[in-house]
């Protein structure tokens, strides 16, 4: 009896140990980052142009918030619609199973992968040369596999029950999709989106390699322009300054928190207006 | 006596699961504004019967159906648009099912899919349908909330006010009992017994007492047959075949 | 599956229903043998005796309100149930008439009887083996045996009838005789009444089998 209570207890012991290696390291990283990065940080640094000696970075938070919500923008809808056909649609068969497998691969792909073909076939190809858009079409591409598995999932954890309810009002499918599914899900596709975000302003290679290195205010989606991730890359890389580095990062980490914030405002903005129709 | 209507009858009516034959040969009439009780153990295809009615099975796939459903005279497969039979033969089902919406917005879901825009229409609308499902008192001042928020009678008696919401003519109920307390349970018997002055009704249910309480005709399926139908009264008291006597004194099987 | 408990309640039932009927038939013996032979002493007993087929009554009424609110019978069982509801009360009836008969009895002691009592013993008898059968009827749930029980009450009715027209006689040739003449036919007609009450224990007994009520006494309300 008592060798099975200290069995317990060393099992709840390991448990815990994992739990709080896994905060701890989290904790670590963003205390250690702003720690370093707070010395640096001040209003000319975040709210200037890295030019004429001085090296501020908003241009890199512009082209960040753009290439993100460009990137959101195209691959959501297209995601979301893919995973709608993937789910309520298609009919189990070879279709589906390609198309399955297809996603699965493009997950698992490296992203410099994605920032080649985007660098081939938008760059050079489509001629929409290093810009914004370039960059924003291929991380679409890199994050669609996870667009459409997290909203898929989604889509399956709707109740049967929604689904019967409506339909046995009259409701056609795609008003029952629309009216309730959909509705139902947003949750999930905010998870999506939100996944997403954090891959795209994290990457570095895809982005380079379409969206150019530019530091300059972008003027428009078709201008070239550095992301913070970019930014940070080359400001380690070539040992320009560490202090203006971990600032970057403090800044990136707050940039990213703030996105998140703002989709989950808009995402219960969005289901507010699937749900009420009379607004 | 005789001038009760016959709202749905099947004409030999069967219906396959792949190669299981889940509702055998049935042939019933089921009389307008009355209440009619389907009773029988589980797995005896008294739910799928159900359903058969409405077309719900359409969504199932591998369904088979052979024989044919008349809703006043026209057939249901054959001379019926899906959406115009449903809203004239409403479904509430074995689980309180409302939208994860408001209250308003559930009763509103099936007349907005039906093309009522309107906003007075619409609140007429939702008002007189709560008013018939006995939900008004209860959610007038908190229409705007989520419907989930409510207890598990009030959420079935919503699913029922929705249903009421596209005025149909028959509602099919599936158990719609079976997942509340006793009172809550009290609740809805009493609405039936209201709703049939101007619905007829049709109530799968494993409650014995319940059948006997709120039906006027019951019919007992066993293995996917229809063994016994009749009055209600009848049925619970004088019961003809012997394996209707046997299931509903308990000592079936 | 099976409803044990629920079968053990009614066999229980059953079984009380046995002993109360018992308890009427020896009534409706010991009031016969009473009344033939002026014995205050038993008269008097039977008289007390029927205080316990009213406790009996309660009882069985007790078993099956709580069998309906505990089993909540349907059907055949539901039928049986009522029936039995209804079989006791007519049971008390005719446990009643015997003390009735009893208090006559007793009243009657210090005469010397008119004439040889014959028909009524007689219909006493007759009454006595409706009941036994309409209970046996009951309890084998059997139909025909239910069926022989109201036929049985022609045959009383018409010992009734002789029995009044024979005392009609007497009273006519021999007013003296009217005060006794009259008990005996009271008496007769408790009798009756009691075969009426066996006739309506039969009708239940079908009822409870078939579902179906079958009127061969009309007398009885």
């Amino acid at each position: 009896m008592k060798k099975r209570k200290i069995k317990e207890t060393i099992q709840k012991a390991v448990i815990w140990l994992c739990a709080f290696i896994t905060v701890a390291a989290l904790a670590w990283i963003v205390i250690y980052i702003i720690a370093n990065g707070l010395a640096h940080l001040n209003p000319d640094f975040i709210f200037s142009e890295y030019k004429g000696g001085k090296n501020g970075i908003l241009p890199m938070i512009l082209s960040t918030v753009y290439v993100v919500l460009l990137s959101v923008i195209i691959a959501a809808p297209i995601g979301v619609g893919a995973a709608l056909y993937l789910v309520e649609y298609a009919k189990p068969g070879k279709l589906l199973y390609l198309v399955r497998f297809a996603t699965e691969t493009l997950a698992g792909i490296p992203s410099i992968i994605y920032g080649l073909f985007g660098f081939i076939f938008f760059v050079t190809i489509l001629k929409f040369s290093f810009s914004l858009l370039s960059g924003a079409l291929t991380l679409s591409i890199m994050v669609l596999p996870t667009v459409i598995r997290t909203t898929e999932e989604a889509l399956k954890c709707v109740p049967v029950s929604y689904r019967e309810g409506s339909l046995a009002l009259g409701a056609t499918k795609f008003q029952t999709i629309r009216g309730v599914v959909l509705p139902s899900a947003i949750p999930g596709v905010l998870t999506a989106v939100i996944l997403s975000i954090g891959r795209i302003v994290g990457e570095t290679a895809a982005v380079y390699l379409t969206a150019g290195m530019v530091t300059r205010f972008p003027g428009s989606m078709m201008d070239s322009g550095r992301t913070l991730s970019v930014h940070l890359y080359v400001l380690a890389k070539e040992g320009i300054s560490f202090e203006e580095a971990f600032a970057t990062a403090a800044i990136l980490i707050i940039t990213v928190a703030l996105i998140n914030l703002a989709t989950n405002k808009a995402a219960g903005r969005l289901k507010r207006s699937f749900t009420s129709q009379d607004n | 006596m005789n001038n009760t209507q016959i709202k749905i009858s099947t004409k030999n009516l069967n219906l396959y699961y792949g190669d299981n034959h889940a509702v055998k040969n049935i042939n019933i009439r089921i009389e307008e504004k009355k209440v009619t009780a389907l009773i029988g153990p589980s797995g005896c295809g008294k739910s799928t019967f159900l359903k058969t009615l409405n077309r719900m099975n359409d969504l199932i796939p591998y369904v088979r159906i052979t024989g044919d459903v008349y809703f006043e005279d026209l057939d249901v497969y054959k001379d019926y648009d899906i959406v115009e039979l449903r809203k004239r033969i409403g479904m509430v089902f074995q689980k309180p099912n409302p939208f994860p919406m408001s209250i308003y917005d559930n009763v509103a879901y099936g007349p907005r899919t039906h093309g009522i825009k309107a906003k007075e229409i619409l609140d007429e609308i939702v008002k007189s349908s709560l008013e018939k499902a006995a939900l008004w008192e209860e959610v007038k001042d908190r229409l705007k909330q989520n419907a989930l928020g409510l207890s598990g009678g009030q959420q079935q008696r919503l699913c029922i006010a929705r249903v009421l919401a596209v005025e149909p003519e028959v509602i099919l109920m599936d158990e719609p009992t079976s997942a509340l307390d006793p009172l809550a349970t009290l609740k809805i018997e009493d609405l039936v017994h209201e709703l049939r002055n101007n619905y007829t009704i049709i109530i799968v249910t494993h409650n014995m007492q319940q059948a006997a309480r709120i039906s006027d005709q019951t019919a007992f399926f066993l293995h996917g047959e229809v063994v016994e139908y009749g009055p209600t009264k009848k049925i619970f008291r004088v019961p003809e075949d012997k394996r209707t006597e046997d299931y509903i004194t308990g000592r079936f099987g | 599956m099976t409803r044990n408990l629920f079968d053990q309640q009614l066999d229980d039932l059953h079984q009380n229903m046995l002993r109360m009927a018992g308890l009427v038939e020896e009534s409706i013996e010991k009031t016969i043998i009473a009344l033939k032979n002026h014995d205050v002493k038993l008269a008097e007993k039977i008289y007390r005796g029927d205080d316990l087929i009213d406790d009996l009554e309660k009882i069985i009424e007790e078993q099956c309100l709580n069998l309906i609110v505990q089993q909540q019978p349907l059907a055949k069982d539901l039928r049986t149930i009522s029936a039995a509801l209804k079989i006791i009360t007519d049971m008390e009836r005719i446990a009643d008439h015997s003390s009735d008969i009893a208090e006559f009895t007793i009243k009657m002691a210090p005469e010397k009887y008119i004439k040889p009592l014959v028909d009524i013993p007689k219909m006493a008898e007759c009454a006595k083996a409706m009941v036994n059968r309409a209970i046996d009827a009951y309890i084998k749930q059997d139909v025909e045996l239910a069926a022989t029980v109201c036929t049985a009450d022609d045959e009383v009715d018409e010992l009734f009838s002789l029995i009044v027209l024979e005392l009609t006689e007497i009273m006519k040739k021999c007013p003296d005789t009217v005060g006794q003449a009259i008990n005996l036919i009271m008496i007769a007609k408790y009798l009756e009444r009691m075969a009426d009450h066996a006739t309506n224990i039969g009708e239940w007994v079908i009822y409870g089998v078939t579902g179906k009520h079958r009127k061969y006494n009309n007398k009885l309300t």
